[in-house]
């Protein structure tokens, strides 16, 4: 019997290195080790045996069954390893097959370009102010130190309403009496979001409403080098930290002294492109000093108080950033433009 | 403002290369905005230095062998000579006259090898000089044409320049670079630097930021007989100024003998770089000394007005008076334009009627004419407003108007004439009678300013010391005295742009360069934070409407009447919105004349364009509609949210399978996901109007009031909008939301529901009502019945069928019970669920699908 045994044990193993599938494996298992398999058919003939026999066939019995036992396992993680691999060696798919489309909304480029100016100068403590479309003359443009007929109001064709005092605002620079009327004692650091609206012919270059942002700081401590310095970390938070910027005397009524800001081109790093027509630098915003008659107009006295006060266009700077070459587009609201950003 | 780098050199001595004067200029505030050059190094066509040159002519002889060809001797210096053959017209009058350099004529000789444009081609082709035979006579030079040198379109000709004591002092052999060769730069001329809109004006400028002197023009007058003090002038003309305000100064003189010539070519050459057509001496000198200096001055045939003077005071002198129009008074202006006067269009005149609109243009009768010899020179100060009025309303557009109506000091009236007087003389032949006329009853004060050195350092975060300050401002010829706590600061009698201690601050900064000064953040105190909680509000909106898949948009705040009449069906009587337009009333176009009402009109309106391109529409606006007030100056800005979808649900990928198309409930679920991000209990009632399909239109409430109208878009008014989607019967939705109404009901603070740890029990019940009960209502008293520990209801299912019995419809709902405090046993659950089925049946007459 014990002569059986071996040779039980010699085929079986001998059967399962055959094995070449799970399944088999598991009928292998059920022939060999099951409840009826070949090892307990044998064990159950134990009594045709001596008692000398027994015990030494019934330790070898063990030793063999637990070796196929062992065996088994091996094999099982073999076959399924095996398997795994057919798996996946089977099933693999074209990557390069598009994603399923999602149905997803977006802001426009405007909101995120005005999104991206709050959160810089937020983080200065500037905060958000905002004033009506429909303005006075009076805080367009008298309040702001442009008296009737002043060449400079010929720099801003205004769209005029029924009532002569009523214009449409042409520049957000009107909020800047309705802020320091509303702060005043206090000192101001707000900026001026909003839509604007001059009479101009439509162009790839201009509109007749565009939004501008202003911004306007008044305090008893604020110099000319302070703009300089809010500035230009506005510009290299917006434009890269390796931005350079440039300060150029201009003017506007209600600054004095009053200064252009350039910023080296981030397109060709300052060294001259077409965006930056050759020069290195591209204009992003105007600026200047507080005129003494707009802090007076305002509430501030100018022999206390100095402010700075700058503007600048979304859509210019959306233009300069994406490369975008008509400006009409951005009220057109196509969606195959809108959804580019 | 065209201004030649050659020109500025009279004034100021120019050694850096143009880029940097660019740079100086433009960082200044005179903003370079193009730099054209000619001839020069980063010209289109550079002249060789070494083959390009000045040749002076000696003798033009007949080619031997060819009518229409000549020999032109020239000495290029360095005792070279060379023969030329060439074609030039404007050499034959030479031929035969011998020896003529006497005659001092130069020309530009380009040499074998040198590079010219070709002068028989049509437009700009380079050609390379070679040497060959022409008639027999081998020739490798050429006298150029300014075609020849990319200088114009010149090329009848060759350049011929006379050398006489008015003109540069030309040399053969001087490389042309030097004598024409150029750079212009193109200038804007801002408000506040009218005093720049000369050569003078801006070399004075150049020459204070280099720190050096400035040469002025030759302002003196070589008169008839030397007598300054004008008696021979006073018997022949009277000047009086009726409104000195508009006209604080009226300078004359008489010049008599003008030759009307060409100007000498060295003048007309600036003229042309300058951006004026040359066109005789007169003229051209006028216009040269208002380039120059900045002074507009206008000549009147002289001989006209004496004419006319000898019809109201014959023998007596003629008398000028500046005055406003009469009532109805037409001028007719030297371009042949008659212009009905505006009341406030000052005039030149005299007693028989008006001669020129003063400062902006001369009258067609009293210009000079070819044969006018006799002139009299007109150079005065006129009030900017009024030249701004005057120019804008008639439409004229002179360079005197873009002078004048910017302001030019009067101290320049006399400057402006003395040069002209002085260039008539020596250019044109002419003599200056005896003395000038000069009207100045009210000259203004210089302007002081005290500028205290505390205010300027604190204004420009520049540490300077008083005698610092006083060495900026005199480079741009301020005078200064420096005491210890403030400088008392005169100002040049040029500037009129000098109002107060500011103004100097930013000549001081401009000086020191802005580029010099440092660059420093704030320090000081911050204000106190406010935040701006509505615009909070608003981006907060956005985001969940972007988060739900809809496109924002910003669109025209100015529309027509007629384009928001399109959310009406034709056929309706009257529009639900009689409230007041805020008109323009001058419009670029009519389709943008009123600020709008609507935001939907807006939005329907980018829908329908976008429905020509995208088979899936889901858009939205947060913006203002403008109400004008008649209680109040301003209109009534409110702020809407618009939105509109429509097409297919999803976007379809690769792998198919079914999207459907948005309706009427798709975009509830969109304002559903919306107020319950916002926390807000909006309910929805049906209503009727006229832009919605009845229906299947619903009342947005809060509480009692309307904050909006959601449906589906009227049929008619999708027509009318022309949304053009692939299926006719796809339906439009739109919503229109008073958003301030909705911003001011959202809380600050809401209580969070906490998640219970025991079980939830779920039950399902289906009813059978009425088709007519809203199913709003059988969820109501579902959730009234079902007590606190019914935590949620959801519709399931909805079923309207036959078996059900006509009129009928079947809603399937959820139910989810639990308690926050312990496990629910089925008999808690079932008393519940019965107490609903009750109430169902008794408020609502429901029957329980089994």
């Amino acid at each position: 019997m014990l002569d059986q045994l071996e040779s039980l044990y010699e085929a079986s193993l001998t059967k399962l290195e055959e094995v070449d599938s799970t399944a088999v494996l598991e009928t292998w298992y059920r022939d060999t080790l099951g409840k009826k398999g070949g090892i307990y058919l044998l064990t159950r003939q134990v009594g045709q045996l001596s008692a000398d026999e027994r015990p030494i066939f019934g330790k070898r019995v063990n030793v063999v069954k637990n070796e196929l036992e062992a065996a088994y396992e091996a094999r099982l993680a073999e076959l399924k390893a095996t398997e795994l691999a057919d798996k996946i060696a089977s099933s693999a798919i074209d990557v390069t097959l598009p994603g399923r489309p999602l149905t997803s909304g977006g802001l426009h480029v405007i909101t995120q370009t005005l999104r991206d100016i709050y959160r810089i100068f937020g983080d200065m403590g500037f905060q958000i102010y905002r004033t009506p479309d429909v303005e006075t003359d009076a805080y367009n443009f008298e309040l702001l130190n442009f008296p009737p007929h002043h060449p400079a109001r010929e720099m801003q064709d205004s769209f005029y309403t029924e009532n002569p005092d009523v214009i449409l605002r042409t520049h957000t620079s009107a909020g800047q009496i309705r802020a320091m009327r509303e702060y005043y004692p206090e000192p101001v650091r707000v900026i001026l979001p909003g839509m604007c609206y001059r009479n101009e012919q439509i162009t790839t270059r201009s509109s007749i409403q565009f939004t501008q942002v202003e911004g306007l700081a008044v305090g008893t401590n604020i110099t000319f080098a302070d703009l300089k310095g809010t500035l230009t970390e506005f510009a290299r938070r917006l434009f890269g930290a390796d931005r350079q910027t440039r300060f150029r005397a201009s003017y506007f009524p209600f600054t004095e002294p009053s200064a252009e800001m350039d910023v080296t081109c981030f397109l060709c790093d300052g060294k001259g492109c077409q965006v930056c027509k050759q020069t290195g630098w591209l204009e992003i915003l105007g600026s200047g000093m507080v005129h003494p008659n707009v802090l007076r107009n305002g509430g501030y006295d100018p022999e206390v108080y100095t402010g700075f006060a700058f503007g600048m266009g979304p859509e210019r700077i959306a233009m300069l950033r994406y490369g975008i070459d008509d400006i009409r587009q951005f009220w057109n609201n196509d969606l195959r433009f809108l959804k580019q950003f | 403002m065209l201004v030649p780098l050659s020109w500025l050199k009279d004034f100021v001595t120019i050694d850096k290369p143009v880029e940097q004067v660019d740079r100086l200029l433009t960082n200044a505030g005179l903003e370079v905005k193009t730099i054209e050059k000619i001839g020069i190094p980063g010209a289109a066509l550079e002249w060789d230095r070494e083959l390009v040159l000045l040749a002076h002519l000696l003798k033009v002889e007949q080619h031997p062998n060819a009518d229409k060809l000549v020999l032109a001797t020239v000495d290029y210096g360095d005792g070279r000579s060379k023969t030329v053959v060439t074609g030039a017209p404007n050499l034959f009058d030479y031929v035969g006259q011998g020896e003529i350099s006497g005659l001092q004529i130069f020309s530009p000789l380009a040499l074998e090898g040198s590079v010219l444009y070709d002068g028989h081609k049509d437009g700009r082709v380079t050609a390379k000089l070679k040497g060959r035979e022409l008639r027999g006579i081998y020739n490798d030079a050429m006298l150029c044409s300014e075609k020849e040198l990319g200088i114009s379109e010149e090329h009848e000709g060759i350049i011929l320049i006379k050398k006489d004591a008015n003109s540069p002092d030309y040399q053969p052999g001087t490389p042309l670079q030097d004598v024409l060769g150029d750079a212009v730069l193109e200038i804007d001329i801002i408000p506040n630097i009218a005093r720049c809109a000369s050569m003078v004006g801006v070399a004075r400028e150049y020459a204070a930021l280099t720190n050096q002197p400035m040469r002025y023009p030759d302002y003196s007058v070589k008169m008839e007989g030397g007598d300054v003090n004008g008696a021979a002038v006073n018997g022949r003309i009277t000047l009086t100024t009726e409104n000195p305000e508009l006209n604080p100064r009226f300078v004359g003189y008489i010049i008599e003998g003008v030759q009307q010539t060409a100007s000498p070519y060295w003048l007309q050459y600036r003229l042309r770089l300058a951006g004026q057509r040359p066109i005789n001496v007169v003229v051209d000198i006028s216009n040269y000394v208002m380039l120059e200096m900045g002074q507009p001055n206008h000549t009147f045939d002289y001989d006209f007005l004496r004419r006319r003077a000898d019809q109201y005071n014959p023998g007596g002198p003629i008398q000028i008076n500046t005055r406003l129009p009469h009532d109805g008074e037409t001028l007719t202006t030297l371009d042949g334009t008659s212009h009905k006067l505006e009341p406030y269009s000052i005039l030149v005149t005299d007693p028989l009627g008006n001669l020129s609109l003063g400062g902006v243009m001369g009258g067609a009768d009293s210009e000079i004419k070819p044969e006018t010899q006799n002139v009299f020179l007109e150079a005065a100060a006129w009030n900017f407003i009024n030249i701004r009025r005057t120019s804008t309303k008639l439409g004229i557009h002179t360079d005197a108007a873009f002078r004048f109506s910017r302001g030019v000091h009067p101290s320049q009236a006399l400057l402006g004439a003395n040069r002209a007087a002085n260039l008539l003389n020596r250019l044109a032949g002419g003599t200056v009678a005896n003395g000038v006329l000069d009207t100045y009853p009210n000259p203004p004060e210089p302007i002081t300013v005290m500028l205290k050195l505390d205010y300027a350092r604190r204004l420009s975060g520049l540490n300077l010391s008083g005698a610092e300050m006083a060495e900026l401002l005199g480079r741009l010829e301020f005078t200064t005295e420096v005491q210890e706590d403030h400088l008392i600061v005169t100002a040049p009698d040029h500037r009129m742009d000098i109002e107060g201690p500011h103004d100097l601050v930013e000549e001081i900064c401009r000086m020191y360069g802005y580029d010099n000064i440092p660059s420093t953040v704030l320090s000081d105190v911050l204000p106190p934070q406010r935040g701006n909680a509505k615009l909070e509000q608003e981006e907060r909106i956005k985001d969940t409407l972007v988060q739900a898949g809809l496109q924002e948009l910003i669109t025209f705040r100015l529309t027509a009447k007629a384009q928001e009449a399109k959310l009406l069906p034709k056929n309706h009587v009257a529009g639900p919105d009689e409230r007041p337009y805020v008109t323009l009333t001058n419009p670029l176009s009519a389709e943008r004349a009123e600020m709008r009402h609507s935001l939907l009109a807006s939005v329907v309106e980018i829908a329908a364009h976008n429905s020509r391109y995208q088979d899936r529409l889901a858009m939205f606006e947060v913006g203002p509609i403008f109400i004008a007030d008649e209680d109040e100056i301003l209109p009534i800005e409110q702020t809407r949210l618009s939105l509109v979808m429509s097409g297919q649900r999803t976007v379809l990928g690769w792998q198919g399978g079914q999207s459907g198309t948005y309706d009427f409930y798709d975009l509830k679920g969109v304002l559903a996901a919306l107020f319950n991000e916002l926390h807000l209990s909006v309910s929805y009632e049906p209503v009727e109007h006229p832009t919605y399909r009845p229906g299947r239109t619903a009342r947005l409430l809060l509480g009692e009031t309307q904050v909006g109208v959601m449906g589906e878009l009227h049929p008619l008014v999708a027509e009318q909008f022309d949304i053009q989607m692939e299926d006719d019967d796809q339906p439009v939705l739109a919503a229109d939301i008073d958003l301030d109404a909705l911003i001011a009901h959202i809380p600050s603070h809401y209580p969070y529901d906490p998640i219970s740890p025991y079980p939830a029990v779920h039950e399902d019940i289906a009813v059978v009502v009425d088709k007519s009960v809203p199913a709003k209502e059988v969820e109501e008293v579902i959730r009234n019945s079902g007590g606190y520990l019914l935590k949620d209801v959801e519709l399931f299912d909805l079923y309207e069928g036959s078996q059900l019995g006509a009129g009928k419809k079947s809603l399937a709902y959820h139910l989810t019970f639990q308690a926050p405090d312990k496990t629910l046993t089925d008999k808690v659950v079932q008393k519940s669920r019965q107490k609903i089925v009750g109430q169902l049946k008794h408020r609502l007459n429901a029957q329980l699908r089994e």
